[in-house]
């Protein structure tokens, strides 16, 4: 089991419910500072999107950012290298389309991930079936592989999934791409395919834009994952201090929602 | 070389052609893939469903489309050249032949909608046109930009049904159309089709269209014996993504016949494009050090697409099919002779094809060779464009 997950598995042993923010790295030039003030705010892992030209999975709020950080010249490189600027840490995961790795070099990316202190990868456009090369190449470098479960998933699909992804199971609650349509929708009916066949921890993502969704969300999996509503604050201007407060809103909706089923 | 009749046969079980192909998509689409690529099997071997998809491209498109001997452009290039009259197909273009097929096999899944994306509006047309004829609902995404440079086919979709969708994203053209398409189709997979309209995307879709365009081929062949010329020496066509040139290469691929596929310079995937993975395929695409798809540009919206099928990288790589580009100021000077001198006004897609024939004759075409040329489509949704840039030319 690979370092990220063990983390993870003790978050829910603790009886803790996990949040997992989203950013676009390179977005504006102290998007760190972003990162750091959702993790003091009560992040549990954070996901560090690499900008790529074509977000097929993304709806509108995550492919602007993704454009303005490539205006700015954002590469895997520099992200990489920004990460350096963080002084309080959590779980990061990358998260962008094949492409990326697959331009820059397998091996050579999953070997600058790690060594830049990212431990896991999630790759939206690279399913079970195409993914042997680049689980590979993380295996090589202790990174985790994070599959996607959709509403969609056949059952067979989902036993698959469930073992090999690595970390958490992604589930999806929306038949939806990103920040397109917000609510739980069928992230309850997934967790619960999921929870079928495996103990892997089970977050829902995917339309989480309020903290009533997350904590509704929260009660009936291991945690949640928040992300065009914390890039809107980014690209609204919002600056670190709107990211602490959003986060906070989240922490204590599903903390709450904890107690209450307690 | 291999045995020739291991040229164009059916994809591997993971949907490759050599290196090139598979599924790269969300998990949320795996399962409407896997249901596409089912369907398609049980269609295609089904006698009832082929005889119903050729007589509809019969009864409705105009098939077969002819072949017309070029003879005054033969004595004036040196060549002895041929052209299949996709153009004379049902709205204009090749795009119907495999939009006939991909509709009625919606029907067959029990779908009752279809999206498309478009980039000269050829393909939504054809969509559009297949979709009333079955009675589907049909949304097209196209790039802002090209609803500008192709206002008139936007007005012929919407005349047929159709809502187009202008795509505000990325650089506003076809391949953030087919963005879009994936993004809705996500949304709507249980009723909906998406009928992709080229030889690109995720398994089974590069496979399906080339199979619904080979019948340009397989007539084409058919013709050429006809008419007592038998194999052509040379077999040209204009590729984007590449379905008009996939569909005639079915048809000669196992014979001596070069097979030569013709790219708009600014969006050459085979000549400067490298490997990478976009839109649910591995192929060869454009793009920058980093692995950002780069923005194409052609004088012909259908050949702005940053990739070619992967069918076609593979044909590349093997060898079996050969790749030039052609720029766009050839491409207007190609439209006017074949207009002049054969009464035929070319797309500017297929006029790329013209211009590399004429520019090669005596050439890499020795001269007296016979050449097929697939005429792909028809140069009416481009006279506006095309005075336009006469004039600012003269």
């Amino acid at each position: 089991m690979k370092v990220v997950e063990r983390d993870l598995r003790a978050i829910r042993d603790a009886g803790r419910k996990v949040l997992v923010g989203y950013f676009m790295g390179g977005v504006t030039p102290d998007w760190t500072d972003h990162v750091e003030a959702a993790i003091l705010a009560g992040v549990d892992a954070v996901e560090i999107g690499i900008p790529f030209s074509d977000p097929m999975m993304d709806g509108i709020v995550i492919q602007q950012a993704a454009l303005r950080a490539l205006d700015r010249g954002t590469t895997v490189d520099s992200v990489c290298a920004d990460l350096e600027r963080l002084r309080h840490t959590v779980p990061l995961l990358a998260m962008t389309y094949y492409n990326v790795f697959h331009h820059y070099g397998l091996e050579r990316s999953a070997g600058l991930l790690a060594t830049s202190g990212l431990s896991g990868t999630i790759v939206p456009d690279l399913p079970l079936e195409e993914a042997t090369p680049w689980r590979t190449a993380c295996d090589e470098h202790g990174l985790a592989t994070v599959f996607l479960v959709a509403p969609s998933t056949t059952p067979e699909r989902v036993r698959r999934l469930a073992e090999a992804t690595e970390g958490f199971a992604y589930a999806t609650a929306r038949m939806a791409v990103t920040g397109r349509s917000s609510g739980t929708g069928d992230g309850e009916r997934v967790v619960a395919s999921i929870r079928l066949v495996s103990s892997v921890p089970t977050y829902i993502g995917i339309g989480i834009t309020t903290g009533e969704q997350a904590q509704a969300a929260a009660t009936v999996s291991d945690g949640v994952i928040v992300g065009s509503a914390l890039v809107q604050v980014i690209l609204d201007g919002g600056g670190p201090r709107g990211i602490e407060d959003l986060v906070r809103t989240f922490r204590t909706a599903i903390d709450r929602g904890t107690e209450s089923v307690a | 070389m291999t045995d020739p009749a291991t040229f164009m046969t059916a994809p591997d079980g993971e949907g490759r052609f050599g290196n090139f192909g598979g599924r790269f998509v969300p998990e949320a689409l795996m399962p409407a893939c896997v249901e596409l690529e089912e369907a398609f099997r049980s269609a295609w071997s089904d006698p009832t469903f082929v005889d119903e998809y050729h007589r509809v491209l019969r009864e409705f498109a105009g098939r077969p489309t002819p072949i017309t001997p070029l003879e005054r452009l033969s004595d004036k290039l040196g060549v002895q050249l041929f052209a299949k009259r996709e153009d004379l197909a049902h709205t204009g273009s090749h795009k119907i032949n495999n939009v006939i097929g991909q509709t009625l096999l919606t029907r067959r899944m029990g779908k009752h909608r279809v999206i498309a994306e478009t980039g000269a509006g050829q393909h939504g047309v054809a969509t559009a046109t297949a979709a009333a004829r079955l009675g589907l609902t049909c949304t097209v995404y196209m790039g802002e930009v090209d609803t500008v440079r192709q206002a008139l086919n936007v007005f012929r979709m919407e005349l047929l049904g159709a809502t187009v969708v202008p795509v505000t994203s990325g650089s506003k053209t076809l391949k953030d159309a087919v963005n879009e398409a994936m993004r809705e189709w996500v949304t709507c997979v249980d009723d909906t089709h998406y009928c992709i309209g080229s030889v690109m995307g995720p398994h089974p879709f590069p496979w399906m269209v080339r199979e619904f365009q080979s019948i340009i081929g397989h007539e084409a062949a058919h013709q050429m014996d006809e008419l007592g010329v038998g194999t052509p020496a040379a077999v040209v066509a204009c590729v984007g993504g590449g379905s008009n040139a996939a569909g005639i290469f079915a048809g000669f691929a196992n014979t001596r016949a070069r097979l030569i596929g013709v790219e708009a310079a600014g969006g050459a995937a085979v000549v400067g494009g490298s490997p990478g993975v976009l839109h649910g395929m591995r192929s060869l695409l454009i793009q920058d050090e980093f692995g950002q798809i780069k923005e194409a540009h052609s004088i012909s919206a259908g050949l702005d697409y940053p990739g070619i099928g992967p069918e076609h990288a593979h044909l590349a790589e093997i060898g079996r099919a050969e790749y030039f580009p052609i720029g766009d100021e050839d491409v207007l000077d190609a439209l006017a002779l074949l207009s002049e001198t054969e009464g035929i006004i070319p797309a500017l897609e297929s006029a790329h094809a013209v211009a590399w024939i004429a520019r090669e004759a005596g050439h890499l075409l020795p001269t007296g060779s016979t050449v097929l040329l697939n005429l792909s489509g028809r140069g009416d949704k481009d006279v506006a464009q095309v005075r336009a840039m006469m004039t600012e030319q003269s």
